[in-house]
């Protein structure tokens, strides 16, 4: 509020409505963390010493290593796709924008299990391929190796959708500058556009760091113990929700921490080109004869990331259909899942509006604490958040209780950093002159957000929503405990064929959740088509 | 230049169009959306609603105070249902049955599917606020979480199983058995290289050479059904046994199945009907089948699937309905021969396939619930000899 009246031509009650909407955000996401106090408090002395002991830190450690890797290895994966996809003559690249952005909606679960059933022992590749060559054992795919290569393999579209967003809004005056001052586009991109993408880049580094903490699908298929397997475990073998709160909390100071030090870590520069001018869109760089090894890199990930898994499934299918598929079952299922995504995207993205244009727009203490904060829950399995939910929602609103308002408000919970992140990133390359413009000469607040700041925020607001779409498609605690009765998506349907091995009945979901999820993510990337023109 | 009005119009176009793709759907949908009216989903099932709840109205048994909150301008009100289940039992296991009984109940019922452990959880959280009815559980263990939550069953529910698979203070009520076994690949090994009880597999000839899964809450009461038996001292020796001779690690059942017919691993640690599932879809040949511990110690543990009604429940009646149902030689066939369990009623025969023996052949250990009721201490055990993290 003090920065909003220091600057009275902008001070208005539409942005004190914002600070309302952000903090009731921000609010919302503390509700984890104060249910996990308040079930800690009831921990007796046995979980105390189950939980603090020196196994739950060696987990801590090799969690933290796990996110490590698969950051380094999300960024290393995601920035050089995404600049083929955005910035090159890459052939068909708005569809390879399509495809590498699906890893997101397969749960890791399934898709770690996808892998094995692929790439481990005794798996189809060596079933088909490695025998007729006489290698009698692939090496071992689990521990840190396989885990690391499943949560990477699911995690880097983050990263990448981020990325592109932000490559989009990069102002190419600046490198068309640098070239003609005699630049190689190298050194061009090493220097003027990989520097703004600096905000994109730590956003989706965050992210997957979050992702990496809270996975329990993959690790555990993947045989790799980390902090979230502790949590399991005291819930499944013990049925004691106090110990596993206080495990849990460990999570929500590991990531108070990263985000101190990543706001410490932040440059105070700033993103947007010097003027209040329009943007050209940029000229593709042509990539000549290195157009075959990006070709081979966007295939080669895409045949790991999407292409075996759907193999796999294919192969499952085929199995299924033999046996007999109920096709008439997978339409409820299909309308459920595009009922909580399109839901939960909506509302995430709204509730991301504020917080990311308080934080951009009127930097200070107060707006930086309050978009930190969104991020605090990030961390924590879904079965957390859920029974957090469960737990307030019975107390203070029953009425909504195991309905479809207290799901997606849950949805919100577990994805507002994405939309956040990717609002927050594409906002920073927005020179605010324009909105102040649009001020001076009289338009109303509303219709400046709506006709100026909106449109030009287009691409992360996509990216956001792109994101949190596609990982709600594949949520399932949330779903299983606080959907209303009778609710069933395709991603719950897979989860309940292959966790009782019935692998040929969850093929057709499967495949039906990667198909539905392409559909929304290409109308939401569509709109870049015109400006890259 | 980008015209920004022309960009705002286009993505209120993708936002519409979305809207449009989304929002019919979600009106028929059973849950509604939030601020979507309801008439909508009524209307698209007059005959089914208004008939159930006639039938829901003057029903004696229901609890005059139960679900004071029930609320009856919400979405869906799951008073409309005659039966509220938390079923940690996959719908791909147990699905048809409960249609079975809805069809010759005439009741209808509204069943929340999830992991046992979770629903479990939930049912601690929501205490007497809970709408469910009746919780069907994978394992004794969870049941035994949650029994603060539970009414005592009727005896003529009760008396039909044997003492050891129900509730000792009458519950809950086992449905259908599993025996914990170890699979053994048939290319590498015959029944006659396998030892007669779990202490066998400490010897070192086994290294490299076991698949278990430790995480597993089946297993997991077999390690308290160790401790029971044994002792504690034992128990840690053999589990120490184990891991010295590194078993290959895997998160549930099924997956050591699968890798012991691969050959990934020799033998694993298994419920007996995972099994019978690959034998009924990859044919005989699979090459894995069953080792029925013969000792009549731990590792012959039958442990049950159960059900238990939630106190707090606002459909008792047709809760004890389901419990007796699921207790008739028809739903006890059905386990029998669709999911590969041990029928738990005198008179019906398991499964007639491949080297399934009748429950009365096994040789188990007589353990109950109470014995098996301290999964805490177990889990312990396990983190502590390194088993767990």
């Amino acid at each position: 509020m003090r920065q909003a009246v220091r600057r009275p031509p902008l001070a208005s009650p539409a942005t004190g409505a914002l600070w309302l909407a952000a903090g009731a955000a921000a609010a919302a996401v503390l509700l984890p963390p104060a249910y996990l106090a308040v079930r800690a408090a009831g921990a007796d002395a046995e979980a105390w010493s189950a939980v603090a002991s020196s196994r739950t830190l060696a987990s801590l450690g090799r969690t933290l290593g796990l996110a490590a890797a698969v950051t380094g290895a999300c960024t290393a994966l995601a920035l050089p796709l995404a600049w083929l996809t955005v910035r090159t003559d890459l052939p068909w690249r708005r569809g390879w924008s399509v495809v590498l952005a699906l890893p997101l909606v397969i749960p890791s679960y399934v898709g770690a299990y996808l892998i094995v059933a692929a790439l481990g022992p005794r798996g189809m590749l060596h079933e088909h391929v490695a025998e007729a060559l006489g290698v009698a054992r692939l090496p071992s795919l689990y521990g840190f190796g396989g885990a690391s290569m499943a949560l990477t393999l699911f995690t880097y579209p983050y990263a990448f959708l981020l990325l592109r967003a932000a490559l989009l809004r990069v102002d190419p005056a600046l490198e068309a500058a640098s070239r003609t001052l005699g630049a190689s586009p190298l050194r061009t991109a090493l220097h003027i556009t990989f520097p703004q993408l600096r905000p994109a880049l730590a956003t989706g580094g965050l992210l997957t760091v979050l992702y990496t903490l809270r996975d329990f699908g993959a690790v555990s298929v993947m045989r790799y113990d980390t902090l979230t397997r502790v949590i399991y475990l005291q819930y499944q073998s013990a049925f004691d929700r106090h110990a596993a709160a206080l495990v849990a909390l460990v999570l929500v100071a590991v990531t108070a921490v990263i985000l101190v030090a990543e706001r410490r870590a932040e440059p105070r520069a700033r993103y947007h080109a010097p003027g209040a001018h329009g943007q050209r869109p940029a000229r593709p760089v042509r990539l000549g004869r290195w157009r075959w090894p990006a070709l081979a890199l966007c295939a080669g990930v895409a045949t790991l990331a999407v292409g075996l898994p759907a193999v796999v499934l294919g192969h499952w299918l085929l199995r299924g259909i033999h046996d007999g598929i109920d096709w008439a079952a997978l339409v409820p299922a299909a309308r459920d899942s595009l009922t909580a995504a399109g839901w939960g995207a909506a509302a995430t993205t709204a509730l991301a509006l504020p917080v990311a244009w308080l934080a951009v727009r009127r930097p200070g203490r107060a707006s930086g604490w309050l978009l930190r904060l969104t991020w605090l829950s990030h961390a924590l399995p879904g079965v957390v958040v859920a029974l957090a939910l469960v737990f307030f929602g019975i107390r203070v609103a029953p009425a909504l209780y195991q309905t479809m308002a207290l799901l997606v408000l849950a949805y919100a919970v577990l994805h507002l950093p994405q939309a956040v992140g990717a609002v927050r990133t594409s906002l920073m390359q927005v020179h605010p002159s324009l909105e102040e413009a649009a001020r001076m000469l009289g338009r109303p607040p509303g219709k400046v957000a709506a006709t100026v700041t909106l449109p030009l925020v287009a691409p992360g607001v996509a990216a956001g929503a792109a994101l949190v779409f596609l990982t709600v498609m594949k949520e399932l605690p949330a779903t299983l405990m606080l959907g209303p009765l009778g609710f069933a998506t395709l991603a719950t349907g897979v989860w309940s064929a292959v966790s009782e091995a019935f692998f040929a009945r969850a093929a057709a979901p499967a495949l039906l959740l990667v198909l539905l999820s392409s559909v929304p993510t290409a109308v939401l990337l569509a709109h870049e088509r015109v400006e890259q023109r | 230049m980008i015209d920004p009005s022309k960009t705002a119009r286009r993505l209120a176009l993708v936002a519409m169009l979305g809207l449009l793709v989304w929002a019919p759907l979600s009106a028929c949908q059973p849950g509604g959306a939030p601020g979507e009216a309801t008439p909508h989903a009524e209307a698209t099932e007059p005959a089914a609603g208004a008939a159930t709840e006639a039938a829901a109205v003057p029903d004696p048994e229901a609890n005059p105070e139960a679900d004071p909150e029930a609320p009856t301008a919400e979405p869906f009100d799951p008073s409309a249902a005659d039966l509220v289940v938390y079923s940690g039992r996959s719908e791909n296991l147990v699905g048809p049955l409960i249609e079975r009984f809805e069809d010759e109940s005439g009741l209808e019922v509204a069943v929340r599917w999830g992991d046992t452990a979770e629903l479990a959880a939930l049912l601690l959280e929501e205490g007497a606020v809970s709408r469910a009815d009746v919780f069907f559980a994978q394992e004794p263990g969870a049941l035994g979480a949650v029994e603060d939550l539970l009414a005592p069953l009727p005896a003529t529910v009760l008396d039909r199983v044997a003492p050891r698979f129900r509730d000792p203070g009458g519950r809950w009520v086992g449905t259908s058995g599993r025996a914990r076994v170890v699979v053994y690949n048939t290319a590498s090994l015959t029944p006659a290289d396998l030892p007669e009880g779990m202490e066998g597999f400490v010897d070192p000839k086994w290294t490299g050479r076991i698949g278990w899964a430790p995480s597993n809450a089946s297993f997991q009461s077999m390690v308290t059904a160790m401790r029971t038996a044994w002792g504690e001292d034992r128990t840690r020796a053999w589990l120490e046994g184990i891991v010295a001779n590194e078993p290959v690690v895997f998160d549930r059942n099924a997956p050591i199945v699968e890798a012991v017919g691969a050959g990934e691993v020799d033998v694993g640690f298994s419920n007996h009907y995972y099994l019978y599932r690959f034998l009924t879809e990859e044919g005989p040949g699979f090459p894995a089948r069953n080792h029925f511990l013969t000792d009549g110690g731990p590792g012959s543990l039958v442990l049950e699937a159960g059900i238990g009604i939630v106190a707090t429940g606002s459909h008792r009646e047709a809760a004890e309905k389901l419990a007796a149902f699921l207790l008739t030689p028809e739903a006890q066939r059905y386990f029998a021969d669709e999911t590969f369990e041990y029928p738990l009623i005198d008179g019906v025969a398991p499964a007639a396939i491949v080297d399934m023996p009748p429950l009365a052949e096994l040789h188990a250990i007589d353990l109950d619930a109470g014995d098996l009721a301290d999964a805490r201490g177990t889990l312990a055990l396990l983190r502590d000899v390194g088993a767990l993290p």
